[in-house]
Order: C-alpha cells, then sequence, then structure tokens
C-alpha cells in the first residue's frame, strides 16, 4: 500500500469503520455502566444552595483551596492539554471543513499561527504530564499500561497533524494518513481505554455531587 | 476457590452499582486523592493512594461487567482475585482510612472514593479480612447492645451518678416527649459531663427528652466494619425505640459515625423514611440559639479553635451550626487552616481507632492535626466527636501538646444564663 492508498483508505472505508466502532463502542460501554443503576436514596434531604450534582459538574473544573500548589503539574499540565487539544481539534480551519462536510455545522476558525502555537503548547504539556507520570512516586505507582497506552494514542494525533501541517520529515500525503489513521486508532480505543473517561467523567461528577449535595454539602 | 472468598466475591458483585462502574472508569490515576489522604501526605508512601486502595474492587469491577473484562477472564488473562490479595489489603482499606471522605471532595473527575472503599469493606468484612479489633466491637455490639459492652444498668448507674453530683433527675423511657437522644458509649463511660450538658440545656430551653432505655447507643459498628445487616439491626433498634417512645426527633450524640449511620444511611438500611426527624446535637443546639431558647453569658478569652469531625462536617452536612455556637461562647475563635468541609481527619475514623494493628499508622498521621493546631495555636481546642476526642487526646498526649479539649456541647453548657438553677426535666 502506498501513501496514497493508504490517505484513500484512511479517508473512506478506515474511517466509516473507525467512528462505526468509537459509536457502537461507547453504545457498550455507556450501557454495561449506566444499566447497573442505584437504589433510591431514602434519607431526607437537606436543602442546601449550590449543593447538587449539578454544581459539582463545573465545580470540580477547580482546584481546592491549596491543591494547585501542591500539584501544579498535573493542574496545569491537565488544564493546557484538555483546552489545546479541544481548541486545535474545534478551531484548526482544516477540521472545521471536515466538520462541516459530514454534519453541515460550521464556524469561524482560529488563524494558522495561533493554531500551530496552540499546537506546541499542547504538545509541550503533554510531554510534561508524560515525564511527570514516570517521574512523580504517586503517579509512576499508578501507571500501568493502560494509561502509557491512552498518552500515546492522545499524543499521535496532535504530533502527526502538527507535522502535516508543517510538511515536516516525510510527504504532507503520508503524513495526512498517518494523521487520519492516528485519529481513527484513538476513535477505535476510545471508549475501551481511559479516554472513556470523557464521556464517563460528567456522570461521575453528578453522582458524587448528588449524593453529597443531599447531605447539604456543596463537593 | 474457599467459602468466605465466594461470599466476598458476591457481595462485591451485589454492591457494584452505576456511580461505581461510572467512578472506575473515569479515573485517569492523576494520584490527587494521595494529596487529600493524611496516610500519604505524612508518610509518603504511594501505596496509601486513595484509589489504590480499591484495586480489588476495580479488577472484579472489571471481570464480572465489562465485555472485555469477561473475555480476558474467560481465557485466563485476567489475575483473579484471591484470599491472600484481601488479606493483604486489610491493612489499605481498614488500617489506612478512616473513611473520611476527603478525597472523594477532591478528586478532578469527581469521584465518590469513600462510597467505593465502604462497599468494598462490605466484601471484606464477610470475607473474614477485617481487623480483629473491630470484629470483636462488632460483635459486642450485637450481643450487647453497645461496641464497648455498655448495658442498661450500667447507663443507670451513671445516670445515677449524675442526679448525686449535680442534682439533675435524667429522663427515661418518657412516652411522647419531644427529643430522645442517643449516645456513645463513650460518652457513657468518658464523657458523662455530655449527658449532663444536654440536661442543662433542655432545662433551660424548656424542652421535653428522655432517653430510650431499649436503644440508647448510637454508634453503629456495623456500618464501620462493612456489614449492612449489622448497620441494619443497630439502626432497627434506634428506629423501633423511637416509634415506640412516639419522639418527634431523634438526637444523635457527638459522635460522628454515628450521625452518618442513622441520619444518611439508616433509611436506606431499613428499606423505608423514618417517621421522625434524625438531628445531630449541633443542629438541635442552634436550632434552639435561632430560636432564643438557648442564652449564654461570659464568653471567653481564651483563643479557641474548633476541630470538625469528617462525619459530621463533610459527609453529614453539619457545616455552619458549630461556628455560630462557638461565636456565642468564644471572643477569640479561629479556625484553623482547612476548616470547615476541608478539615482533616483526626486520624482515628472509620474504626482505625479500634483496631490495635493501625495504632501506629493512626498516630503518624495525627502530625498533620499537629501541623493544624501548631498553626493557630490555640489555647483550648473544641470538638463534637466522642471518638475525635479520644483520638485527639492519644495523639496530643504522644507529641506533648498541651491543649485543653473540650467538647461543644459541654462548652456551651458551661456558659448556660441559667447554668447553676438546674433540675430535673422530660
Amino acid at each position: 500500500m502506498n501513501e496514497f492508498q493508504l490517505l484513500a483508505f484512511a479517508r473512506g472505508i478506515g474511517f466509516q469503520i473507525a467512528v462505526a466502532i468509537f459509536l457502537m463502542g461507547m453504545m457498550l460501554r455507556l450501557t454495561e455502566i449506566y444499566s447497573l443503576g442505584r437504589k433510591p436514596n431514602l434519607a431526607e434531604p437537606r436543602l442546601v444552595s449550590g449543593a447538587s450534582g449539578w454544581h459539582t459538574l463545573y465545580r470540580r473544573f477547580a482546584p481546592p483551596p491549596g491543591m494547585l500548589q501542591t500539584a501544579y503539574i498535573t493542574y496545569i499540565g491537565g488544564y493546557v492539554f484538555h483546552i489545546g487539544f479541544m481548541m486545535v481539534f474545534l478551531l484548526f480551519a482544516q477540521h472545521i471543513k471536515m466538520i462541516q462536510e459530514l454534519t453541515g455545522l460550521s464556524w469561524p476558525p482560529l488563524p494558522a499561527p495561533i493554531i500551530d502555537f496552540i499546537t506546541v503548547v499542547t504538545l509541550v504539556a503533554m510531554l510534561v504530564v508524560l515525564v511527570d507520570r514516570v517521574r512523580a512516586p504517586v503517579k509512576r505507582f499508578l501507571s500501568g499500561f493502560g494509561d502509557y497506552l491512552a498518552w500515546t494514542i492522545t499524543f499521535l494525533p496532535v504530533l502527526t497533524g502538527y507535522l502535516a501541517v508543517k510538511h515536516l520529515f516525510l510527504s504532507y500525503t503520508t503524513l495526512l494518513a498517518l494523521h487520519i489513521v492516528s485519529v481513527e486508532i484513538f476513535l477505535v480505543l476510545l471508549p475501551f481505554t481511559k479516554i472513556a473517561h470523557t464521556a464517563t467523567v460528567w456522570p461521575s461528577r453528578w453522582f458524587n455531587g448528588n449524593t453529597n449535595g443531599r447531605k447539604g454539602v456543596p463537593v | 476457590m474457599s467459602a468466605s472468598l465466594s461470599r466476598a466475591i458476591n457481595v462485591l458483585k451485589k454492591v457494584i452499582d452505576a456511580p461505581i462502574a461510572s467512578y472506575l472508569n473515569s479515573c485517569v490515576h492523576c494520584g490527587l486523592c494521595a494529596e487529600a489522604c493524611l496516610f500519604y501526605t505524612e508518610t509518603h508512601d504511594p501505596k496509601y493512594t486513595p484509589i489504590h486502595k480499591l484495586e480489588p474492587l476495580r479488577r472484579l469491577y472489571r471481570q464480572e461487567y465489562t465485555l472485555i473484562g469477561r473475555l480476558l477472564k474467560a481465557i485466563g488473562l485476567a489475575k483473579p482475585i484471591t484470599d491472600a490479595e484481601l488479606e493483604e489489603w486489610k491493612e489499605l482499606v481498614y488500617n489506612s482510612c478512616t473513611m473520611c471522605g476527603r478525597c472523594s471532595l477532591v478528586c478532578p473527575v469527581g469521584n465518590d472514593i469513600v462510597y467505593m472503599v465502604r462497599r468494598l469493606r462490605e466484601g471484606m468484612a464477610i470475607a473474614g479480612h477485617a481487623p480483629q479489633g473491630m470484629i470483636t466491637v462488632t460483635k459486642r455490639a450485637i450481643e450487647t447492645g453497645s461496641p464497648m459492652g455498655i448495658k442498661l444498668p450500667a447507663l443507670k448507674f451513671q445516670l445515677s451518678q449524675i442526679k448525686a453530683e449535680t442534682g439533675i433527675e435524667i429522663p427515661l423511657d418518657q412516652e411522647g416527649a419531644e427529643y430522645m437522644l442517643l449516645l456513645s458509649s463513650m460518652e457513657v463511660i468518658n464523657f458523662p459531663e455530655f449527658i449532663t450538658a444536654v440536661a442543662k440545656i433542655m432545662r433551660q430551653a424548656g424542652k421535653t427528652w428522655t432517653l430510650c432505655s431499649e436503644a440508647f447507643e448510637a454508634t453503629n459498628s456495623g456500618i464501620q466494619i462493612g456489614v449492612s445487616e449489622i448497620a441494619e439491626e443497630i439502626v432497627s433498634r434506634i428506629v423501633d425505640g423511637a416509634e415506640k417512645l412516639r419522639v418527634k426527633t431523634v438526637i444523635s450524640p457527638e459522635c460522628g459515625h454515628a450521625f452518618t449511620a442513622l441520619r444518611w444511611e439508616g433509611p436506606n438500611l431499613i428499606g423505608r423514611p423514618y417517621r421522625f426527624k434524625v438531628r445531630h446535637i449541633l443542629e438541635v443546639l442552634d436550632e434552639f440559639r435561632e430560636q432564643g431558647i438557648l442564652k449564654t453569658s461570659g464568653p471567653e478569652d481564651a483563643r479557641m479553635t474548633f476541630h470538625d469531625p469528617c462525619q459530621i462536617v463533610r459527609m453529614g452536612g453539619v457545616i455552619e451550626p458549630q461556628r455560630r455556637l462557638m461565636q456565642m461562647v468564644a471572643k477569640d475563635f479561629v479556625e484553623m487552616p482547612d476548616s470547615g468541609k476541608y478539615n482533616w481527619c483526626c486520624g482515628g475514623g472509620g474504626g482505625v481507632s479500634a483496631n490495635e494493628d493501625a495504632k501506629e499508622l493512626q498516630l503518624i498521621a495525627f502530625q498533620r492535626k499537629k501541623e493544624q493546631l501548631e498553626a493557630v495555636k490555640a489555647e483550648r481546642l473544641v470538638t463534637a466527636c466522642a471518638n475525635c476526642r479520644i483520638v485527639l487526646e492519644e495523639g496530643m498526649e504522644r507529641y506533648r501538646m498541651d491543649v485543653p479539649l473540650v467538647g461543644l456541647t459541654e462548652l456551651i453548657a458551661d456558659h448556660l444564663v441559667e447554668a447553676n438553677n438546674v433540675g430535673g426535666t422530660g
């Protein structure tokens, strides 16, 4: 398979297969998780303003008092790479064009130099959190194959995308094909790896906030 | 597979629900929960990272409730849970977790880690992998009604002592009283002045109240060790007693786990809402304050601080009443760093103080509280949990700290306007 055939595959049947696995995988995983249900809480609730599942959905974006100083790499690295990843995905002109072709929706892109800058910052942030994972005793202790796999399949689309745009090391066609393939790998593995937290984090925050909110504790 | 392990796995399979599955799928191993756990911050041993304490539960969930986990298990690629592993995990699940819930407060993905520890304890306990000290205490609670073996005659003796010393008649089994007060065994034996204090306050407020001879013990060892059937049995005794006496409100004493067990877990354990209200004594005192029937005088000049018991504050939702009450009796009330819902545990909750194997670790963990106390240079320490009091006293003795410690209810009673004019109530 040459680079043109690879690109054609990645843009065609490869993309369709990846999206199908992603959608079915997410349905399977979310069904597995949330069909387990939970028992009703019979304790008389204590109503306190700001204490609910919905409040916890956004409250957990902010670090609790003192935690930012204690774990600044985790927080700042995490903020930068998550926000950077989403900005590059949603505000890069080529991505918006692709989304428009798929859904009909579009919005104004960010200028290319700004996207370039955000991409580099995102890549650096991801490398920093990786080094921190290897060096910090608690993270190193907790981390296993799944953690490094999740990092790798998230890092590769950003890296290959940047290389393709900048025409670095390989031909544009090859890099574009590799970029699309890396995105497809990301999509296929998302439901079955730690990246599934992109979906479960919201109900998790809600459950915690709801349970403790009933007690009158804004968490 | 041994019969005990089989029982453990069956129990764990039953307790895994959608929130637990969601939490286990959300964890990204960021390690922030370690920074919220005093067993990690005071030892820097990564094995005390809260989410790591749930490893057997995580693996069981994966092997039983996910397609990929089941496939791996079917072809022999999943690491099975063993009795030996659960025995090894005893130190992490019981000795080094006070179920303070601080980890659940900081997790960025929102995982309620303490909720999962509570459920994992259910499987551990049923398989016999709970600490011997907690097993003994729980058996005693079922056999005698009290984890310390305090029976009705012992309570009656204490009540007669109180009457002899103060002239106060403590009401017992008064049908139709507005309030029914529960006690922890520690209050009966170590801090009977709490009972006197409540009597004085009720007298001043003009409220009817009673103890119940069939249900005076509030401590719930079933919750701490993780056996729901025992927890239900203990709650049911209280519910039966309260309904028999037709009281409107049951007062949880200055005991953290007793409050959480009765107020928040009780209705779910017995499968129905209560026909009475449950309030912590601090909530009742705050209501009296608000109604203007709690009158105090002579706030003290001494610099005072308040230790927030985790189960009352972070896990129980009683956050502000104690602060308003402290303002009534202390001119110089200072908050420790990380007070309120962010407070650090004394190190002995969740059954840790009843577990001799955990004693040394508990005292190491106490260094966090020591640091908090030293930061405010308090002349007097106030709290509202009998177990916290014992643990704080042990810790301060170990580290040669000389800070007088008192329960808030007693402190309030000491400042009642008519503190010297008391008599029988009920």
